[in-house]
């Protein structure tokens, strides 16, 4: 069954090959190779959505990319829901469901219509203005209805079931726009045998050969030509051809974002396919051949369904075989109208009349026309449009005014002239220049290394167009690499046009329906319902420059990026100021082209693999221990382990005492570990570290502070000498990237002259700490070739030997004051030694414990944690390590720094330890510290707490704190205000348990 | 994305594999710790901000790790040109007006 608008004999798809659709649930039968748009069409629905404002009635106003109107949700499932899909480039398929958007409760009758009557109160810079008070009403009124009134379509409420997929390509030449100009530059830059890749947005090339009837390329029909010329570049090894891909950002370099949409098309894609494919391509040269997008007319009520681009009905009637009415208007201000007027009345349908604006216009398609028997008005004007859901009527009266009349029509095509589409030129920050004669903004200064060629260049004909585009390849081949081709004959030589269209002038700016004083709404933007009206009142306020306009009115503003308005926007603009067209200035364009979904961004980079996971090699052991973890930079450490029934204090709490009583296990391996070696290595500590260096023993560990230049902390770690020229240095676990990247620096830039080698050898090694007072016993069985006696092996000392069997670098250290050892071992034995340790440990009744007991057993220390107790503002003085600066040194990172006034100055903040008056209230870490309570707010804060924890060995909470003058404050007591009271905390030092440090050999 | 050419490697590569390293030709002196305020103030706290040409470090971290300079225009993202650390600044510029 043929759909009543589908015209027999009209058109390219086959009429056998049927697909069923639905659209606001009412079922339509289309055919393969229609968009949603020419599908609906042919079945005479014009009216598919409301406007984003004033919820007008709107149909379609195109047939492409720069479709305002025609947005519909398009619903696969519950998770695939795509919203604000333009129906005009939505390739039909068997099954499709489609919904229009902003109506309530039908598309037919919209209870928001009501803007449409109110829209005095709509008005240009409306929000600026009405939503303006009481403030406290935009954050809890006013925005929450707006947002609520304003969105078009609906966000699906599951996460996308889809996948997109990614590709890099490089190549000589890209070709962006597959029309008549791309493939002859295409064809040129591929017969010279360099890589070329050719992408066009549509499922089909041809570009405007699509809707040309006139044009004959080689002999044939020019969308046959096209296709033809495809499938020879298919064929060569070194082009691709991309269909259904949009070129959307061009970036430094010549390097363009295009995005592919490879199963959006499909009745039933396959999970193996992609949703889409982002395409990021390198290209030695690129030939910009994106057209020229035709403008509406700016009249009274031209948004009505049924009213749309003259080349958009010649689309729908010569590639989709659509008549768009039974009864059409053309009102235009260019040639380009006639050519459909004459093609659809060849197809059967009644042409009204032409109103052409043009006093005296002459050429042979007027003259055709003429003769098909068209009615043609020169020099007058439709100043408005009847109808509502659907156009009616037009009216038409002389240009200056005087008697109308209204001739009624099912459809108005209209046609103001064609704007070169410089989108991604001016992304490719080349500069735009206004051409006075043709009034349109051409490509002027190139900033990369491409070209324009055919319409997006200005270039109007296509004989030219082809010569243009053809010479254009050829060169860009050439420049980056290929063989000259511009001479060739026979196969590959260049196209020879046979017949072709031509683009001719047009106008910018609103009609005279639409001229000064006038209220009536002749649309400028349609997407963002921005009228004539709107963009001269914006002038009236006060508003000089275009991007103001812009935003004030929010022309151009919409999802189409002003693709048909701009032009339109910027002449009312520049007409109201009384300057030119240039003087005003065009917005700037911006990527992305056309919407651009976040999933083909995103890619693959979502979920788990949104950001690497590290892993220790104890992982899976400890999450069988039903270890809870918590995430550090990318690792993932075991946080504490739970017994049946315990919360996580309770879990901490008998971990902290056990360690302290008997022993614990913990994965230390996420410290990061740098092996500096070299016959300078000693040298380079030096100048790294403020510790001295060179008299430390082999075989014994010392505890370094790193500085920047500025004399602040940058990180610390127990560092173990090996050999005289090998020093096994550990750091954070955050700070080993950026401390290698520090060392790197220096010995690089500062002390090339230093022979030292760095290696990062974190992942190399696996670091189980063994802490508590049977560590020792925990250890030896399992220990060969190294005595671990006191005497041997006292505390902060390494010791290279063997550990069950596998190459071991033994530290006695300690980050709990107990006595303890690291034992490192090969990362891909971690795991084993760690059950070995695991298995001996149960026999002491020791337990595995987390970094939270590992953060309560350093605090009862006073052991602080670069990063938590400092903050990129501490000296090693304020953090009480004035110790490990080497006082004999005459240089180290940071020591003119640590000389700075300020850093010497007194007063400056210190860490000292707190203890809350009531023992049980546990400190929030980050908390203000002040020493009146009683005082006015804001009050004097002298200081913060930087870590709290309960310490069950203390029986009470322990704190840490940077607090002005804090070592001059022992005893003192000082106040936490909190949002429930304030607590009373006492100054202390920094050590809770075992003051004298006993442990370390108990 | 930018392409950068590593003086090390000799090619051109991708910006993802280089990390900015603040303004090039700053040393530090042989005898930090006796330099005076203003001296210490000028090598560690006063950087240039020019609109147009910059000479400043980078690093190829994720290559061959080596740090270099490079001459960049501020305006245009351009690198004029790299060159290896311990080079003196350029003289003369390819392509800068005679």
């Amino acid at each position: 069954m043929s759909a009543a608008f589908r015209i027999s004999g009209a058109g390219r798809l086959s009429q056998a090959k049927t697909a069923s659709f639905s659209f606001d649930d009412k079922s339509y039968t289309g055919i393969e190779g229609d968009t949603l748009a020419s599908a609906l069409l042919a079945n005479g629905v014009h009216l598919v959505g409301r406007s984003f404002k004033y919820h007008r009635p709107r149909g379609f106003l195109s047939a492409g990319a720069e479709e305002p109107n025609a947005l519909v949700q398009i619903v696969r499932d519950d998770a695939r829901k795509t919203p604000n899909v333009r129906a005009t480039v939505q390739e039909l398929y068997d099954g499709l469901t489609a919904n229009s958007q902003n109506r309530w409760p039908s598309l037919a009758f919209d209870v928001g219509a009501v803007n449409d009557l109110a829209s005095p109160l709509f008005s240009a810079g409306f929000y600026y203005k009405t939503f303006m008070w009481p403030k406290s009403a935009w954050k809890n009124l006013y925005e929450p209805k707006i947002r609520a009134a304003a969105g078009l379509g609906v966000s699906p409420e599951k996460p996308d079931p889809d996948h997109y997929a990614a590709r890099y390509a490089h190549c000589e030449v890209l070709v962006l726009g597959g029309g008549a100009a791309g493939i002859a530059a295409a064809l040129a830059a591929a017969e010279t045998g360099v890589r070329v890749i050719l992408a066009d947005e549509q499922a089909e090339f041809g570009g405007s050969l699509r809707f040309e009837s006139g044009a004959k390329i080689d002999g044939e029909n020019g969308f046959a030509w096209a296709q033809a010329a495809i499938a020879r570049l298919k064929a060569m090894d070194n082009v691709r051809v991309l269909s259904r891909t949009t070129a959307f950002g061009y970036y430094a370099q010549n390097f363009v974002g295009l995005v592919e949409r490879v199963s959006d098309h499909l009745k039933s894609p396959g999970r193996e396919l992609a949703r889409e494919r982002l395409w990021q391509v390198r290209a030695n040269r690129v030939v910009i051949a994106t057209g020229a997008i035709e403008r509406h007319m700016v009249f009274a009520n031209n948004d009505r369904p049924g009213v749309m681009l003259a080349s958009a009905a010649r689309t729908y009637l010569n590639h989709y075989g659509v008549a768009v009415g039974k009864n059409v208007g053309v009102y235009t201000a260019n040639d380009s109208a006639y050519a459909a007027a004459i093609d659809l009345k060849k197809a059967g349908v009644n042409i009204a009349a032409i109103v052409d604006l043009r006093d005296n216009p002459a050429g042979p398609v007027i003259d055709e026309a003429r003769a098909l028997g068209i009615e043609i008005n020169f020099g007058r004007a439709v100043v408005s449009a009847g109808g509502k859901l659907r156009v009616s009527s037009m009216t038409v009266q002389p240009k200056n005014g005087g008697g109308e009349r209204t001739i009624p029509v099912d459809a108005i095509l209209m046609s103001a002239g064609w704007t070169p589409s410089v989108h991604l030129f001016s992304q490719s920050r080349g500069k735009v220049a206004f051409n006075d004669e043709t009034r349109r903004f051409v490509p002027g200064t190139y900033a990369q290394d491409c070209v324009s060629v055919g319409a997006c260049n200005g270039t109007d004909g296509l004989d030219a167009t082809i010569d243009e585009a053809y010479a254009a390849g050829a060169k860009a081949a050439k420049e980056a690499g290929g063989k000259d081709s511009s001479g060739k004959t026979g196969k590959g030589a260049k196209p020879k046009v046979d017949a072709g269209e031509s683009w001719s002038r047009g106008m910018l700016g609103a009609g005279p329906g639409a001229g000064p004083g006038t209220t009536v709404k002749a649309f400028v933007d349609f997407q963002n319902d921005v009228t004539a009206k709107d963009i001269r009142q914006a002038v009236h306020e006060g508003m000089r420059s275009i991007e103001h306009v812009k935003r004030f009115t929010t022309n151009g503003m919409a999802t189409d990026q002003g693709k048909t308005s701009n032009m339109h926007g910027l002449a009312i603009a520049a007409d109201e100021l009384g300057k030119p067209i240039p003087q005003v200035g065009l917005t700037t364009f911006r990527a992305p082209y056309t919407p651009v979904t976040f999933g083909s961004i995103v890619g693959h980079a979502r979920g788990a693999l949104f950001d690497p996971t590290r892993r220790t090699a104890t992982h899976g052991w400890a999450a069988s221990q039903g270890a809870v973890f918590e995430d550090v930079g990318h690792w993932k450490r075991a946080w504490y382990f739970p017994k049946a029934g315990e919360d996580m204090h309770k879990a901490v709490d008998r971990e902290c005492v056990t360690v302290r009583k008997v022993g614990g296990l913990f994965d230390a391996s996420t410290l990061g570990k740098i092996e500096v070696v070299g016959p300078d290595a000693a040298k380079f500590m030096e100048l790294l570290y403020t510790n001295p260096w060179e008299k430390l023993e082999t075989g014994r560990c010392r505890y370094g502070i790193m500085l920047r230049e500025d004399g602040f902390i940058y990180d610390d770690g127990v560092v173990g000498r090996l050999a005289p020229d090998r020093f096994h240095v550990t750091t954070t676990t955050g700070g080993a990237p950026r401390v290698m990247n520090h060392m790197e620096d220096y010995l690089q830039t500062e002390f090339p002259h230093l022979n030292v080698w760095l290696t990062s050898i974190t992942e190399q090694w696996a670091v189980i700490a063994v802490q508590g007072p049977k560590s020792r016993e925990i250890i030896a069985p399992l220990v060969e070739g190294i005595d671990m006696s006191d005497e041997a092996m006292p505390h902060m000392s390494v010791r290279e030997g063997k550990i069950c069997g596998v190459p071991t670098r033994l530290f006695r250290m300690s980050f709990t004051g107990e006595r303890g050892f690291e034992v490192n071992v090969p990362a891909d034995y971690g795991e084993a030694v760690w059950e070995a340790l695991w298995a001996e440990g149960q026999k002491h009744g020791a337990v595995a414990y987390g970094t939270e007991s590992m953060h309560v057993l350093r605090a009862e220390k006073g052991y602080i944690i670069v990063g938590q107790d400092t903050d990129g503002t501490v000296t090693p003085n304020d953090a009480g390590l004035d110790w490990a600066v080497g006082k004999k040194k005459t240089d180290f990172v940071g020591i003119r720094g640590l000389t700075r006034s300020d850093l010497v100055a007194k007063g400056r903040k210190q860490l000292v330890g707190l203890k809350t008056k009531d023992p049980k209230v546990v400190l929030e870490e980050g908390a203000q510290i002040v020493a009146d309570p009683k005082q006015p707010i804001p009050m004097k804060m002298i200081g913060h707490v930087t870590s709290s924890y309960w310490s069950e060995n203390c029986g009470r909470s322990i704190a840490l704190a940077l607090v002005a003058g804090g070592r001059d404050r022992m005893g003192e007591t000082l106040y936490v205000p909190m949002p429930n009271g304030t607590v009373e905390v006492e100054v202390t030092g920094m050590v809770f348990v075992d003051e004298k440090g006993e442990h370390l050999n108990g | 994305m930018l392409l950068i050419r590593c003086p090390y490697c000799e090619e051109e590569r991708p910006e993802l594999e280089f990390r900015n390293a603040g303004e090039a030709h700053i040393a530090r002196s042989t005898n930090i710790a006796g330099e005076s305020d203003d001296d210490f103030e000028k090598f560690f706290f006063i950087r240039a901000n020019p609109k147009g040409v910059i000479y400043e470090r980078w690093r190829h971290i994720h290559g061959c790790a080596r740090f270099f300079n490079a001459v960049r225009d501020t305006v245009t993202d351009k690198f004029i040109m790299t060159y290896k650390a311990g080079e003196p600044k350029p003289a003369k510029l390819p392509g800068a007006a005679k």
